[in-house]
């Protein structure tokens, strides 16, 4: 098979980091190609480099047997590479067909020629396959067809190697399903897919031939029926993964909260989440297991206060604090690790100190008199969290925008998890995050389940709530299909999740 | 006094020249919002452009000059404010009051420079009247728009062009991009700089003639601070008008005909000037209220800053 | 809500970019005063000498600083909340014409109770024309820079109305009556017009300093500026610290109209107020939105008016190049990167 992609020694540096360490690539013509490793494995950065999203330090690139130079990404078009990242770079309140001719627009003279996109684009439909409403808008779509637009826009400018960044992480199962039938039918067709994923599982079921990377190297290229989900792991990894946690047995479990027939409507139009019905126990991690995009959001938003239900009810230690503010549930020892730290979690123009007793300022001690600050209190106790929690910071003081990642999210831990907690809601907490800072996390939600307090973690990743949950249910499209042990099969998991039978 | 001797033909023509300061304003205002940055350096615009109209007439006897005079001021001033936000990423509701300030001061400074008074000019022969006698003949709005300043028509002219040119050609398709995504617009090949760069300055241009119709087509001398606000009203028009060239230029005929009322009511005499003047903010407030707020802006007015 | 001119604002250390940005209004403005064939040398000159040549001249620019240091506290608290409120002037001459009316209604009060009353009745005027705004931008998100816009506008016609009809004293001048001397501001550097009314607004920076660093309601305040989805997330009730931050902001400017009243003017006269809301915004940006920064500022631009009268005097150089000057310098402030480009020769 012709090569139609080779990459050779190529090296990009961030400040602080080596993203790719010298990768050597080589992609065939025709074939689905995955591009498998951890988050921060330097899949996404490889290529978004080659992409000409960034400079490579050093390198070559070639394209069907000829060097290139790709310094942006419309140079990268006109080789024929077209990338799917996560993000969408869809304009939102602009039709299909004004996204996908955007940047490449038939024109009669001045005038856009709309005869010529209509009968372009309706070709590119015939030939790909795919059904949808030229004239609608993307914020009308769905989030798998506003993907297959991100595929429209890549073919119409003659891509003939599509590299996909994590695709499935937004996708319905079924959406999924679509997404590879229609990657197999574009290999067919003679084109090259690079798929970028962290799930083996996916790697599995549709890749040809997949490249491991781990912290900027690579580790191996093989055939896919050369692999198993074991080899793959441990080049992922670098060492054996050991799934599960030391789990207590509850000693006296009581319900800290119940939800009943919770209906939440989604912002634009229909339900986020339907009659949904589920108990805590205290001593105990609830696991919602679930592809993102099926309710999740709204789930943590409705428990902590930020939102409202439309019908349905909250108990928590025997309150009906269904229309309870954020404040009320705090003080009656409701914590929220959110999943948007940037957004939800942190502000990045505070001090450490500040970020710590975020929400505390009007409680004593940190409170003196009627409105004053009691600052001793409050370095004391932003001494106390940073070592505590181990935060590698500066100083308190220090603006929490320099910390990484893992730190900022350890900042939010001490931040929540510093009073009594009796329910903690963890939405996507490692997320991002490195091995070490994910493991930290998850000893940590292990501890507080230990002392008593009843978890909620929210997470799309499977290892995860398997590892750590006493009991999961799986939300599906805004509704609970299923309640699985953490030991039961993934391949049952998977089916409730809507199944990705090949 | 009845009500067809406040509210007839001469009212709406009346509302259609008041409108069209405004007009201008809301069209360069949409042109540079779409293109990512909300101006609200309008009424500096518009002053400063107002001056120089006058100014250059008064040199050269020629009001053609005296439009040219003005935009090319906008010009200026256009390629700060591009300069500021856009390259350097500035605050650009900071800057547009810095521009705001800059054009009372400045219009304010050379007034007293050249005339010797700070509040008014000399008075100069402006733009003519255009009298086209087919515009009688359409129904309703025929006889409202005929016998007009030139810059009126030069509006609609531009109201039309704009339309044609936002939803018709690429390049309209593009900037619509550049200002609600431009990242989209990015990774699709534009220069994304380049368009903001480019329309901010056309739209400061676009608004400066504002300030012109003001000074030169309307009355005919420079007054300190007379744009009284329409820089702001301008922007509600945009709001009302949805950012699209058709909506703008409904909005600001909204607008004007307050204006005309308010004139209207004052020459009736039946309450104080003061009470009467302060009606068109009111109103916009009131608008305001009713119909804003949950419009969904064409750009995000965050400084792009290419990845 | 706020970008990074104030994160930056509220981040650095030196004060190198914003006398850098002083500097450069000045020179641009020469610039156009040389261009306009006047002598920047002897318009500069005049402008320092008036200012703080003498007694007279530093008396002069520090009651001239008074107004601006409250409608730049004014800003800056709006704006730490994430407000923009551009219609100062307006809330300023409600405060000023309340006082006004305050001031010359109530007979044989002691002095103290009468000052108290007609600077919180400034104040709570000025809160007032701040409410519409308030509740709009809460209730439907209407912008706030236009709405306080057209508030300030319409403060002016209907302080205008008031004081040519109703309120109107004796005589042709459009202005009240006088206030009674019970609520008189005394005088604290005869023969300039220096009062008491700058000794308050010192006591307000301080104020308006505890109460953002100090006390849990201003950090809040500036929680909800800088992020407001995890200022709610974590229970911080945004609305209403919006509006507490936009009452309080409208409130400061309100006493600072009753202090140029009570302190300088004695009564409400028509035009009195040279722009001083306009000042107070260009005043706080360079005092990096800062209460203690604010003091230096105001004393800057109150420099720039108090001997701009004496240079228009004495060189005839029109008196709106201050104005020209304080927009210089609002602009060149608003963009942090280009006064680091020009000190650094790099982008930050």
């Amino acid at each position: 098979m012709a090569e139609a992609l080779t990459l050779l020694g190529f090296t990009k540096h961030f400040p602080g980091v080596l993203a790719n360490d010298h990768i050597d690539l080589s992609v065939n013509q025709g074939e689905i190609h995955g591009l498998l490793g951890e988050n921060g494995a330097g899949k996404s950065v490889l290529m978004s480099t080659l992409y000409g999203l960034y400079r490579p330090d050093a390198g070559k690139v070639f394209i069907r047997g000829h060097e290139v130079t790709i310094g942006s990404p419309s140079q990268a078009i006109a080789h024929g590479i077209g990338m799917v990242h996560q993000q969408f770079n869809l304009v939102q309140n602009m039709s299909v067909w004004e996204n996908i001719v955007l940047g490449k627009e038939p024109c009669q003279g001045f005038v856009l020629d709309r005869n010529q996109i209509r009968k372009e684009l309706l070709a590119l439909l015939k030939a790909t396959g795919f059904e949808i409403d030229l004239d609608a808008k993307i914020r009308d779509l769905p989030i798998g067809l506003q993907q297959r637009v991100e595929i429209l826009k890549i073919l119409y400018r003659g891509a003939d190697i599509l590299i996909f960044d994590e695709p499935t992480a937004v996708l319905t199962p079924q959406e999924v399903d679509q997404l590879f039938k229609t990657f197999r039918q574009l290999a067919n067709q003679g084109k090259t897919i690079i798929f970028i994923s962290h799930k083996l599982k996916e790697i599995f079921c549709i890749c040809d031939r997949v490249t491991v990377l781990r912290r900027g190297k690579k580790i191996g290229t093989l055939p896919i029926t050369d692999a198993t989900p074991e080899s793959l792991a441990e080049m992922m990894v670098g060492r054996k993964i050991f799934f599960s946690f030391e789990k207590v047995k509850s000693p006296q479990p009581e319900v800290i909260l119940s939800v009943e027939g919770l209906t939440v409507s989604r912002d634009r139009g229909g339900h986020a989440l339907h009659n949904i019905s589920f108990v805590i126990h205290s001593y105990e991690i609830l696991g919602v297991a679930g592809v993102e995009g099926n309710g999740q959001t709204e789930l943590a938003e409705v428990l902590v206060g930020l939102r409202y239900p439309q019908k349905g009810e909250i108990i928590f230690q025997g309150k009906d604090i269904t229309h309870y503010p954020p404040k009320k549930r705090i003080l009656m020892g409701i914590s929220h690790i959110p999943e948007d730290r940037p957004k939800r979690g942190i502000i990045s123009d505070f001090s450490v100190k500040d970020n710590l007793i975020l929400g505390y300022e009007d409680l004593p001690p940190y409170k003196m008199g009627l409105i004053t600050r009691n600052e001793m209190s409050i370095d004391q106790f932003a001494q106390n969290a940073i070592e505590e929690f181990e935060i590698a910071t500066p100083g308190k003081e220090t603006f929490v925008r320099n910390l990484s990642g893992g730190n900022q999210q350890k900042v939010v831990l001490a931040r929540e998890l510093s009073r009594n907690v009796a329910l903690a809601i963890a939405a996507q907490p490692s997320r991002g995050l490195d091995i070490a800072a994910s493991e930290y996390i998850r000893n940590k939600l292990i501890e507080l389940k230990n002392n008593g307090s009843g978890v909620l973690l929210i997470s799309a990743d499977l290892d995860e709530i398997r590892s750590i949950s006493d009991r999961v249910i799986v939300l599906y499209e805004g509704q609970i299909i299923g309640e699985l042990s953490p030991e039961a099969d993934e391949y049952q998991y998977g089916l409730l999740m809507g199944g990705t039978a090949c | 006094m009845n009500l067809t001797s406040i509210i007839n033909l001469s009212l709406f023509q009346a509302s259609l020249r008041m409108a069209t300061p405004i007009a201008f304003a809301a069209l360069g205002g949409m042109f540079t919002e779409r293109a990512g940055v909300v101006n609200i350096g309008l009424e500096g615009i518009m002053l400063n452009s107002a001056f120089f109209a006058v100014f250059a007439t008064y040199l050269t006897g020629s009001s053609i000059l005296g439009v040219l005079a003005g935009m090319a001021s906008g010009c200026l001033l256009g390629i700060i404010m591009a300069i500021l936000t856009v390259k350097y990423q500035g605050n650009q509701i900071v800057v547009g009051t810095g521009i705001n300030v800059f054009g009372l001061g400045f219009s304010a400074y050379m007034c007293q420079k050249i005339w010797g008074s700070r509040g008014a000019s000399d008075t100069i022969v402006g733009l003519r009247t255009l009298d086209l006698p087919f515009l009688n003949r359409i129904p309703w709005v025929g006889p409202i728009m005929n016998n007009q300043n030139e810059l009126v028509y030069l509006m609609i002219l531009i109201s039309i062009l704009s339309h044609f040119f936002l939803y018709s050609t690429r390049w309209g398709l593009r900037l619509r991009a550049v200002g609600e995504n431009p990242q989209a617009a990015d990774t699709s090949g534009i220069n994304v700089y380049q368009y903001k760069y480019f329309f901010v300055i056309l739209g400061c241009v676009v608004s400066s003639l504002g300030g012109v119709f003001l000074s030169i087509g309307h009355l005919n001398f420079f007054a300190w601070g007379m744009t009284s606000g329409r820089g702001f009203i301008a922007l509600a028009a945009m709001i009302l008008g949805k950012w699209t060239p058709f909506g703008c230029l409904a909005a600001s005929f909204l607008f004007g005909i307050t204006d005309a009322l308010q004139m209207r009511l004052q020459a009736l005499g039946i309450l104080p000037s003061q009470i009467i003047l302060l009606l068109p903010y009111a109103i916009t407030i009131f608008i305001l209220a009713g119909f804003v707020g949950r419009s969904i802006a064409p750009s995000d007015y965050k400084p792009y800053v290419k990845q | 809500m706020l970008n990074k001119t104030a994160h930056y604002l509220s981040r650095s250390r030196s004060i190198l970019p914003e006398l850098i940005a002083i500097l450069l209004a000045f020179l641009l403005s020469a610039i156009i005063l040389t261009i306009t064939g006047y002598s920047p040398l002897r318009a500069f000159n005049a402008l320092f000498r008036g200012a703080f040549g003498n007694k007279f001249g530093i008396g002069q620019t520090l009651t001239q600083a008074t107004p601006i240091l409250f409608t730049s506290l004014s800003f800056l608290l709006a704006f730490r909340s994430g407000l923009f409120n551009i219609g100062i002037e307006g809330q300023f001459l409600m405060g000023a014409f309340a006082a006004a009316i305050a001031g010359s209604v109530f007979h044989g009060i002691p002095p103290i109770i009468h000052v108290l009353i007609t600077l919180i009745a400034g104040g709570l005027f000025g809160a007032l024309w701040c409410l519409i705004p308030a509740l709009l931008k809460i209730f439907t998100g209407a912008s706030e820079v236009i709405t306080t816009m057209m508030m300030s506008y319409i403060a002016t016609y209907l302080t205008s109305y008031f004081v040519n009809y109703r309120f109107k004293a004796p005589g042709w001048v459009a202005q009240t009556n006088p206030i009674q001397t019970s609520a008189v501001l005394p005088k604290i550097l005869p023969p300039t017009q220096l009062s008491v009314s700058f000794l308050i607004s010192l006591a307000f920076t301080v104020l308006v300093y505890y109460f953002l660093f100090k006390t849990y309601l201003g950090f809040q305040i500036r929680a909800v500026g800088l992020n407001p989805a995890a200022s709610e997330n974590r229970g911080i009730h945004v609305h209403s610290r919006l509006i507490m931050a936009f009452l309080f902001s409208a409130f400061v400017a309100g006493v600072g109209g009753a202090g140029e009243v009570l302190g300088v003017h004695g009564r409400f006269v028509e035009g009195f107020s040279p722009g001083y809301g306009w000042d107070g915004i260009a005043v706080s940006l360079v005092g990096r939105l800062h209460p203690f920064g604010c003091i230096f500022a105001s004393i800057l631009f109150g420099m720039l008016r108090a001997g701009g009268m004496t240079m228009t005097r004495m060189t005839k150089v029109p008196l709106d190049i201050s104005l020209i000057i304080q927009s210089l310098v609002i602009i060149l402030v608003a963009a942090p990167s280009f006064i680091k480009y020009i000190i650094l020769r790099r982008k930050d």
